[in-house]
Parts: C-alpha cells; structure tokens; sequence
C-alpha cells in the first residue's frame, strides 16, 4: 500500500508539471514548483520506506530546506532582476518598518 | 496490569505497518486531491488554496503515517523535524508568493464565481 | 542568558536526533558546530525573544491542538470545493485588525491564517492584515477573532488577550 501511495504521488507531481508548464502567470509556476517540492519531500520519504531503507529521510529533510530557501531566491529574483539588494528593503505598502 | 501493558503492546505492533500504510494512501490521495484543485481553480488565489491542502494535511498524514511505520526513534525524531520544518516554511513561502504577486499588481477575481452568477468585478 | 540556554538545549537535541551515534570523534564535531553555531548567533545579536522563541513553548503546546483541529475543519471545506463536479466558490479579500502587540504574535497569526486552507494573508501591515479568502461567508472579520485571541494569548501571554 506504500508503493501505491508513491504513485500516487508522483501523479499529483505530473499534474503539477502540466500546471508548471501552462501557467499564466509566473507566481502560478512558483507556486508549482513550491508544491512539487513538498511533494518531492513527501515521495522520497516513502521511496525510502519502499525501498526499506529509512536513512532516504535525511535527504528529505535537505530538500524541505532547499525548497523554502529557492522559493524565496526566485521571488526575489524576479522582483528585483538581481541578487544584489537586500531583503529586508522594500517599496510599496510595507513601509520600512525595521 | 503488565500483561494488559503488554497486549496492548503487541496489538500495538500487529496493526502498525497496515494503519501506517492507509495512512500513507489517504495522505497521497489528498494531495493527488490538492493538486486536481490547483488543476481546476480559475485563477492564482484560489489556486494557492488548493495547494495548501497539499502543505498541510497531506503531509501531516502521510508523517503520521510513516512514523507509525518507523523502525526506531531517530526515525520518529526525523520525521518530526520534517514536519515542524514544513510547518514553520509552507505558510512563509505561500505568503511571499501571494504577497509578491500582490505587491506586483495581479488582481484576484472577487464574487460568486460558478454556475449561478457569472460576476468578475475588478478587485479593490 | 535564557535565550542562550535555550538555544543550547534546542541545538544539542537538533544534533542528537539528526546523529543518533555516541562514538567520540561525531560527538566532538557535534561540539565544534555548536560552538560555531552559538558564536555566530551571537555575534549576528539573533539571541533575543524572536531569535530563540522557547519561553513561550507552553503557550504556543497549549494552541497547536486547537489550530489543528481548525486546519482539519477548514481542509474539509477546500477539499469538498476541489471536488465538486461545478464549480462553485466567493473568493473574497477582507482586511482585519487585529489585538496582537509583538512581531512575533502577528508573525503567529498570520501564519496560523495562512496554515488554514481556504485563508491566506496578503498584506501585513502594522496591525492590518489583508486575507483573501475563499468562501465569502467563511472568511469575514469576525471569524478570526478567536484565532486573534488565542495566538495573542499564546505569544504575548495573558495580560495581552484581555
């Protein structure tokens, strides 16, 4: 029942791929790519226990960390065409705050 | 008491691997669900619900289900991590992604949307 | 000092859960990392209320258990609006206000709101938030006003919820 519930799975990240692919905008394919990851996280813990070999959690745990920090470098990417900003700058309704 | 300790126990181990394993299955059908909403839904907001269900209910089940299937502690303690990392990051990464398209400009559709009204009005 | 301590036991328990082996050569990497670790936590001056959060660790136990069974609650509602053979949903934007005082009970709020399928904040700006939500009627002002509570209560303690 484990193998099958990698299926399936890996037929919810197919369906993300098609929406990765024909997205309108550019925040549909990052939010895509973001649930393709948490996903990715979630098969390759249960690749590990199909393959009964556990220890595949700690790549898992690597990847739920890439994950969030390459959502955020591809936001800021593309709102600032640059890595050289900081972060923590922002125009619009936020206001400096800190 | 400690024979009534020790049933439990055994019962304990007997149905661990089948209850994990539905675990497992229902966690990936709700987020083969999740992704057929994110498949559906009319526009970016919405869509961000529907992926939401992914982040958290889906991948509650499916740890809770893997933990029932862990052979030792460390893999519980890991298991946990997973589930506290994706706790604290999801919520953080969905709102920098709507708050970006919000600060770019993309506006979300606003009223009845389906078979009864038809009403697009441009959001405030 | 408590903050320090607390980063310590979080840190030590990180290193041991993520190991599990006791041989001498793990266990005295473990230490230089730590030590790296503290030096630069405290030289980045990351060593305060939000940096190292435990303090409010009975607070926060005493809310996790109520906002799952909200996240439960509101997941049963996307996942029947994801399933309906038309579709049939209000998405809506509503602003809120609300009680919270530190950065760290809005940061709580607002993820807790965000956590919730169906909700997700917008905005955050001083104390107004904007959600988009959606179902109209399950998203207006006043049905946060709980969560508002609890989270502020959670983080800020109880001379805050009042």
């Amino acid at each position: 029942m484990t193998a099958a519930a990698l299926i399936a799975i890996l037929l919810g990240m197919i369906l993300l791929l098609i929406r990765t692919l024909i997205g309108p905008t550019l925040y549909d394919r990052v939010l895509a790519v973001n649930s393709f990851g948490t996903k990715t996280v979630l098969a390759l813990g249960l690749l590990g226990y199909v393959m009964g070999r556990p220890e595949f959690l700690d790549i898992a745990i690597l990847y739920a960390m890439i994950n969030f920090v390459s959502t955020i470098a591809i936001l800021k990417f593309f709102r600032y065409r640059s890595f050289q900003v900081p972060l923590v700058r922002r125009g619009g309704a936020q206001g400096g705050k800190r | 008491m400690s024979d009534l300790l020790a049933n439990l126990l055994q019962f304990f181990e007997m149905v661990r691997y089948p209850a994990g394993s539905a675990l497992c299955l229902v966690g990936a059908i709700l987020c083969v669900i999740g992704t057929i909403g994110v498949m559906r839904f009319p526009d970016f907001y919405t869509r961000m619900h529907a992926a939401s269900i992914t982040d958290t209910s889906g991948a509650t089940v499916i740890l809770i289900g893997m933990a029932l299937m862990a052979p030792g502690w460390l893999i519980v303690a890991k298991l946990a991590t997973i589930f506290w990392l994706l706790f604290l990051t999801s919520p953080a990464a969905s709102h920098a992604v709507v708050n970006a398209a919000h600060t770019a400009g993309l506006q979300p559709l606003i009223g009845r949307i389906g078979k009864k009204a038809d009403d697009e009005e441009g959001a405030a | 000092m408590a903050y320090f301590l607390g980063l310590l036991f979080a840190l030590v328990a990180f290193w041991i859960g993520m190991s599990g082996h006791f041989e001498p050569l793990l266990l005295g990497l473990g230490v230089v990392s730590l030590v790296l670790t503290m030096i630069l936590a405290y030289r980045l001056d990351i060593l305060d209320r939000e940096g190292a959060p435990y303090v409010r660790v009975i607070g926060f136990a005493m809310y996790f258990p109520w906002l799952m069974k909200e996240i439960v609650k509101a997941n049963w509602t996307v996942i029947r609006a994801c399933l309906r053979a038309d579709l049939d949903i209000a998405p809506t934007l509503v602003k809120l206000k609300t009680i919270c005082t530190s950065d760290l009970a809005k940061v709580t709020f607002a993820n807790s709101i965000t956590l919730t399928p169906g909700t997700v904040t917008v905005e955050i700006d001083g104390d107004k938030l904007l959600v988009h939500g959606l179902y109209e009627q399950d998203s207006q002002p006043e049905a946060f006003t709980e969560m508002d509570r609890r989270s502020a209560r959670a983080i800020d303690g109880k001379g805050a919820a009042a």
